[in-house]
């Protein structure tokens, strides 16, 4: 597998599903070569997935962003928060790196929304907005990166 | 007045959702009051009330990203007695039982290995760039891999059951929307004995800690209560699915037995205090002073008269001896009891496994419509009850739910104060290992606090502390997000 990508979050608290709406909406757009995964939230068990891939793309909902979205590379850390059941990316990479010796790239995509913590369906008119520029950056992003050119979009 | 000073606080850290600790101490640097408030998200009635009954068992799901399993067999059972069925069809209760012992099983590995497992190792007083799973794993990956394969291997379970990974379909009202194919069931099948041999092993690396350190468990937030679960109807059986309701004290004495759930509402009353958000129930008439109870592994094995799987049986009676047949009083045994549960789902698994009837074709009954249901389960942090009412048009009228953590409520309370004053009291500089004991005790519940928004930048945790006069003294944070 060379690109996988997971979407976390949940869809019941507003904007906090703005992961998992992202991740259907790859689901949806027919990325072929791509494995897309949805989940409430990153466990120690991804680190069996993300050591199967070359690359991998952590999608989750941003609070307090200044930008839209924000794609950025993340590394092993071990330094990195193990404060719950859920686990941050960089700890994701840690395990797999730990346990099975691999180290794929890895990007965080944070997407900005507004509304949180209520027990709530849907997204905001905001991360509505965001999602699309968000999906508008990350199809530049596979045709462009050189890395994935075994990644390709049916339709999009 | 007392001086206020410079304390290195740590947040609590490895417990889900929403937490914070207040610590008050008087003149004299004694702890007058230690207290977990809980931030919890309110609105969840609100948020079922108008649904459509059938929808229900799948959006009780979004409540909580920690245990959706467990709202999710809840949520059904008591729409099974709104749609009038009172007994499954044999392959419909075997396929959620599977499902709901898939999911006790993951979370309990979860919790020893990577929430618990760098305290007991490596001491609640180690360094905190020490105490995490990271260097567990340095020190012995064999048992990072196992933790994380037996996690699998439940989730894929709770996947093969529901029918998905999250927001899964699987329990209906009056059934099941599946059933096992061969295929798959030998997939489970062909690692099962591996399971039950990595279960043995934790199961004795639970109770060896235990035992080692016989006079820390003894004395760490261990204090008498009532406990309470359910258990087999007939003959009082450890049952995680489904049974009657027991609550004994803490000599073991009963205090009710044999009680339909459907009554709950007679025996359990919930209070409310000024300074939590969230509710503390105690049995009616013992009172709020002398009522409230415990629920969890440990209260299961107090509870419970015996377990049906022979290996989780035995190991049972061994931890029944340390106490000589009565309640174990011990925070501490939480992980013990713990282990001995995630056995008991690896037994019960492959009993169920090798059951023709999860193959059957039988997978939901009918019944007469009732406006009302309560459907109650053992889940993984403990008791969790569903209530329900529904109109004619099928839609929810009334919602109350009862969780875990709720029912712990007192219990996790009396941990945080009885550490407190045992560790921090008269203590001229407070440090971080200090507090970690507090937040040890904390983790020994596994309190799953509601809340599984996570998005980037959020702050879920905070620990406070208050000199004599009231003023916050210090006060510290952590990011769930960046770290």
């Amino acid at each position: 597998m060379s690109l996988l990508l997971i979407g976390y979050g949940n869809a019941g608290r507003g904007d906090d599903g703005l992961g998992p709406a992202f991740a259907e909406r790859m689901s949806n757009a027919g990325l072929n070569g791509c494995r897309i995964d949805i989940d409430y939230q990153l466990t120690v068990e991804h680190a069996l997935q993300v050591a199967e891939a070359q690359t991998v793309v952590f999608v989750d909902a941003m609070i307090g962003g200044d930008t839209p979205y924000r794609f950025t590379q993340v590394q092993a850390d071990t330094t990195a928060d193990l404060a719950s059941h859920s686990l941050q990316p960089e700890a994701v990479l840690t395990l797999a790196d730990m346990l099975y010796g691999k180290t794929p790239d890895a990007y965080v995509l944070g997407i900005a929304g507004d509304s949180f913590g209520e027990v709530a369906e849907g997204l905001s008119a905001t991360a509505h907005h965001n999602l699309g520029l968000a999906e508008t950056f990350f199809f530049d992003w596979l045709a462009t990166s050189h890395r994935h050119g075994n990644v390709s979009v049916s339709h999009a | 007045m007392a001086e206020p000073r410079l304390i290195e606080i740590s947040p609590v850290t490895r417990v889900e959702g929403h937490g914070k600790v207040t610590i008050h101490l008087n003149a004299d640097n004694q702890v007058d009051e230690a207290r977990l408030h809980i931030v919890e998200f309110r609105g969840f009635e609100r948020f079922i009330r108008g649904r459509l009954l059938w929808e229900v068992p799948v959006i009780v799901q979004r409540l909580c990203g920690i245990c959706p399993v467990s709202h999710h067999l809840a949520a059904a059972k008591a729409m099974d007695v709104i749609c009038g069925v009172d007994a499954l069809p044999p392959t419909a209760e075997k396929m959620r039982r599977l499902m709901h012992y898939g999911q006790v099983m993951q979370s309990h590995v979860l919790h020893f290995f990577h929430l618990a497992a760098p305290d007991l190792l490596f001491g609640f007083g180690a360094p905190a760039e020490k105490r995490n799973i990271f260097e567990v794993i340095k020190e012995n990956p064999e048992l990072g891999r196992r933790a994380i394969a037996m996690r699998k291997f439940g989730q894929d379970i709770i996947e093969a059951t529901a029918g998905k990974k999250i927001h899964g379909t699987g329990a209906i009202p009056g059934g099941i929307n599946r059933n096992l194919p061969i295929e798959t069931r030998d997939r489970f099948l062909a690692v099962i004995d591996d399971m039950q041999v990595w279960a043995q092993d934790a199961l004795a690396l639970a109770r060896g800690y235990t035992l080692e350190h016989d006079h820390l468990v003894a004395e760490f937030g261990s204090f008498p209560s009532n406990y309470m679960s359910i258990v087999r109807e007939a003959d009082g059986a450890l049952d995680l699915y489904h049974g009657t309701m027991r609550a004994l004290n803490s000599d073991g004495g009963t205090i009710f037995d044999k009680l339909d759930y459907t009554r709950y509402h007679e025996k359990l009353v919930e209070d409310v205090r000024s300074w939590s958000y969230m509710k503390f129930p105690f049995i009616k008439e013992l009172g709020p002073e002398a009522g409230w109870y415990r629920v969890g592994p440990l209260a299961r094995m107090n509870t419970a008269s015996f377990i049906d799987t022979p290996l989780a049986n035995a190991a049972l009676d061994d931890l029944k001896a340390v106490t000589a047949g009565a309640p174990n009083n011990s925070t501490l045994a939480n992980h013990w009891a713990r282990m001995i549960e995630v056995l008991h789902c690896v037994e019960k698994i492959r009993d169920l496994l090798h059951d023709p009837d999860l193959q059957g074709t039988d997978l939901r009954a009918t019944g007469v419509r009732r406006e009302e249901g309560i459907g109650v389960i053992e889940a993984p942090r403990g008791n969790l009850i569903h209530h329900y009412k529904v109109d004619e048009n099928d839609m929810v009228t009334y919602c109350n739910l009862i969780v875990s953590t709720t029912h712990n409520n007192e219990g996790m309370n009396r941990a945080v104060k009885d550490v407190a004053v045992k560790h921090l009291s008269g203590q001229e500089r407070i440090t971080e290992g200090m507090l970690n004991h507090i937040e040890v005790a904390i983790r020994a519940y596994d309190p799953c606090l509601s809340c599984a928004t996570h998005a980037l930048g959020q702050m879920p945790l905070q620990v406070e502390i208050f000199d004599a006069a009231g003023t916050l003294i210090d006060s510290r944070q952590q990011t769930s997000g960046q770290g």
